[in-house]
């Protein structure tokens, strides 16, 4: 068949019908499945993480007085797709009652284990005194922010919205966007 | 433009390919029926790409496949449509194969020197039937779990290596997260990559034998581009159009309950393209299912693969023709054999409505406020009172009772009934019917059991009948708090706004002129009592406690008539006489309604 000439696309009218038919109708064709899918593609835009709601931690009694931090699970319902899981751990935070408060005003401060930098998990070095990420070694005080300038985050760990209650510990848990300055819910 | 177009090419010669590609040569010109093939390619590209999509979203295991397909379907973003899409053009594929084949035999396509293409082409129709199948398990529903299973037995009766075969199918001895990976991976792996290859050398072929004209050729030979690209883009445009109609008009593809070993599925069926194997095997007495499963199509296809040598034959094309005819024929033949058989069974039909409540319900759960626990949605429907009261009822008090007439699943026991109906059981409306003398001793109450002769419906039929009009307000208050014992969900409202009177109807039933308390405990211990507790009468324990041992003192005693004490003989579980109760009492999740 190699060997039969090729005829030449005739130039008339009917032809440039036929050109453009094709083109118009197998273009159209050719998006319909991609656009199809688009929507299950871009699903995870629209669906937002839990409402914020405080959750419950831990008993006031359980944080040490010193001011050295603990590490608390947050136990609440995880949604994941389609399941949910109640009562399960979603996250840790570590929880820590600054020294010097007078005793009648407990104030408790709540940082993510999440290093801001790149979302490594934070530990507690209890030898030096302070937050370490063990990923790219970003050093945090006991406050919270950066204690080695050389740290490659870009900004202090991040603190969550906590509350006593009676003597319960309750904490607005989130997460943050990591590797920018400002700190931004996600 | 020019220049990068230039420099691409010079790299890559694509401009000589894009010209051998678009000016091949049609002899005899453009024809609306050269675009069979196209229209296949069409429908694969699109398996393909929506089939992609389908993947970000599904997750095969035998906890999640059925969910995440939910989740495709009822809560993505356009997930029902992406998923029928990729069903229908499952479909449509079938069809549009079966067209092509007859083609290509009837224009005789398949003669010399094209065999290894025609044979390419069977290839290529047995894969994407492979597909299908395989596919058809992949939501891990009722439908498809039960009948992938006989696919998957037909594959075990092979001889010789016919157990090993499908233990390596399967993943293992029975059906479970290992299938699902398995299935998985033939379905968008292994069976799609020798599809494209096969495609590649079927068209290939295609090309280099040119293709077989009909004859008489009506018009010069004209290039591919662009009259029959454009015949064969309006073509794919009317099978997309085909596609969207069923996919619109069904509203995307079924999505029964998830897969329940324990449950019977009497409504399993494959595809309808399958339907005729599958009404082929009912003629094969045990033993020989072989000779229908495995040995007769593999016969068939082997004469399909022959046809280009016996079209070699004088009146070989003519076989080959009728054999196609016969072929499809019987095929339509056992089709309609078997969606006929079908139409006819009244078990069938209860099976079919019983699935499609399952897979209702089961939707309805996994949205409620819950959602669906990681034990898998099959964890909702066994935990769900309305799901299984009926089953329960269906199975062990529909012999006597009955549940507005029917056995509560749709289907009308054959012995008649020779308990009390147990629909709207404890609410007014019922008790208002246990109370009138007119219908006391009915089939829907006491009528045919023992009772009948006993001292209520002799009280109903003598006393009530007789009551003045004084009586009657006093007996309407009784109604009113003896329902409101039980606490009905579907009487909350109701009960709330009658407190007045349901304090003074349990005084009447306590201690008032109607004689109940001479028969009847309410309220306040009494030895002496001859006839059912009437203290939270109709309520979750009063139920529960009734269905465990009616003829415990507190409620029929010694009268108890064929009631069988359920939890005694432990013939059901606490949890199964839960669900009974639950269910009779109206008691199961509803979704609030929106306003």
């Amino acid at each position: 068949m190699a060997q039969l000439p090729h005829p030449s696309p005739s130039p008339d009218r009917r032809s440039f019908l036929a050109q453009a038919g094709a083109v118009a109708i197998g273009g159209a064709l050719a998006l319909a499945a991609p656009l199809a899918g688009l929507g299950v593609l871009l699903d995870p835009l629209r669906r937002k993480s839990g409402d914020g709601g405080a959750v419950h931690v831990a008993p006031l009694a359980a944080v040490p007085e010193d001011g050295l931090p603990r590490k608390f699970n947050i136990v609440a319902t995880r949604v994941d797709a389609w399941n949910h899981t109640p009562n399960t751990r979603i996250g840790a935070v570590y929880l820590q009652r600054p020294k010097g408060r007078p005793e009648s005003a407990p104030t408790v401060r709540a940082f993510s284990v999440v290093c801001p930098h790149a979302g490594g998990f934070v530990d507690f070095h209890t030898e030096k005194n302070c937050y370490l990420c063990p990923i790219h070694n970003s050093t945090f005080a006991l406050d919270g922010t950066v204690l080695d300038p050389k740290s490659p985050a870009p900004r202090g760990l991040d603190e969550l919205e906590a509350e006593v209650r009676g003597e319960e510990i309750w904490v607005v848990f989130k997460n943050f966007r990591p590797g920018v300055k400002e700190r931004i819910p996600v | 433009m020019k220049t990068v177009t230039n420099w691409l090419d010079q790299r890559t010669g694509y401009k000589k390919l894009m010209h051998e590609a678009l000016f091949e040569n049609v002899p005899g010109g453009a024809r609306w029926r050269y675009a069979w093939g196209s229209t296949l390619v069409f429908c694969f590209t699109m398996q393909v790409v929506t089939g992609l999509f389908l993947w970000l979203a599904y997750s095969p295991g035998s906890q999640t496949a059925w969910e995440s397909v939910y989740f495709i379907q009822h809560e993505m973003w356009g997930g029902w449509f992406l998923r029928g899409l990729h069903h229908y053009t499952a479909q449509a594929m079938t069809v549009l194969l079966v067209v092509h084949l007859l083609q290509v035999v009837i224009d005789g396509a398949y003669k010399a020197p094209r065999e290894v293409n025609f044979w390419t082409g069977i290839v290529l129709l047995l894969l994407v039937l492979a597909l299908s199948l395989t596919g058809y398990l992949l939501p891990w529903d009722q439908k498809g779990f039960w009948a992938t299973q006989v696919a998957t037995n037909i594959a075990a009766i092979t001889p010789f290596v016919g157990p090993a075969v499908k233990t390596i199918l399967i993943g293992g001895d029975g059906y479970g997260h290992q299938t699902l990976t398995r299935f998985f991976a033939i379905h968008a792996g292994v069976i799609p990559g020798v599809i494209i290859a096969f495609i590649v050398a079927h068209i290939w072929l295609f090309r280099k034998h040119g293709l077989t004209p009909k004859e008489p050729r009506r018009r010069p030979d004209a290039p591919f581009w662009p009259e029959q690209v454009f015949r064969d883009a309006v073509v794919c445009l009317a099978v997309f159009l085909v596609i969207l109609f069923f996919l619109i008009r069904t509203h995307g593809a079924d999505l029964g309950a998830p897969a329940d070993p324990t449950e019977p599925f009497a409504a399993a069926r494959p595809e309808w393209y399958f339907l005729f194997l599958f009404q082929l095997l009912k003629y094969f007495p045990g033993g020989t299912e072989v000779w229908g499963a495995i040995v007769l199509p593999g016969l068939l296809v082997a004469v399909l693969a022959a046809m280009p040598f016996i079209g070699n034959w004088k009146f070989g094309h003519r076989f080959n023709l009728a054999f196609l005819g016969a072929l499809l024929g019987g095929a339509a033949l056992l089709t309609w054999l078997a969606v006929r058989e079908d139409a006819g069974k009244p078990d069938y039909a209860l099976a079919t409505t019983a699935a499609a409540r399952d897979a209702e319900r089961v939707v309805v759960l996994a949205r409620g406020p819950e959602g669906i626990p990681v034990t898998g949605a099959l964890t909702l429907l066994r935990g769900d009172a309305l799901t299984q009261g009926p089953k329960i009822f269906a199975k062990n008090c529909a012999s006597c009772h009955r549940f507005g007439g029917g056995d509560a699943l749709g289907g009308t026991p054959q012995d008649a009934p020779n308990a009390s109906d147990l629909q709207g059981f404890a609410s007014r409306a019922w008790l208002t019917g246990l109370l009138d003398p007119a219908r006391v001793d009915s089939a829907h109450y006491f009528g045919n059991t023992k009772l009948k002769d006993g001292k209520m419906v002799d009280f109903v039929k003598n006393q009530v009948a007789t009551f003045t009009a004084d009586q009657k307000a006093q007996l309407a208050k009784v109604l009113v708090a003896l329902s409101a014992e039980a606490g009905l969900k579907a009487q909350l409202a109701a009960d709330a706004r009658d407190t007045a009177l349901i304090e003074e109807g349990r005084k009447i039933i306590g201690t008032g002129t109607l004689i109940c308390a001479d028969c009847h405990q309410f309220r306040t211990p009494d030895a002496n009592e001859t006839a059912p507790d009437l203290t939270g009468y109709g309520s979750r324990a009063w139920l529960t406690a009734f269905l465990t041992d009616p003829a415990h003192k507190r409620f029929y005693g010694e009268r108890n008539d064929k009631m069988p004490a359920f939890g005694v003989t432990k013939q059901l579980s606490p949890e199964e006489i839960g669900f009974v109760t639950d269910w009779l009492r109206g008691d199961w999740y509803e979704p609030a309604a929106k306003p």
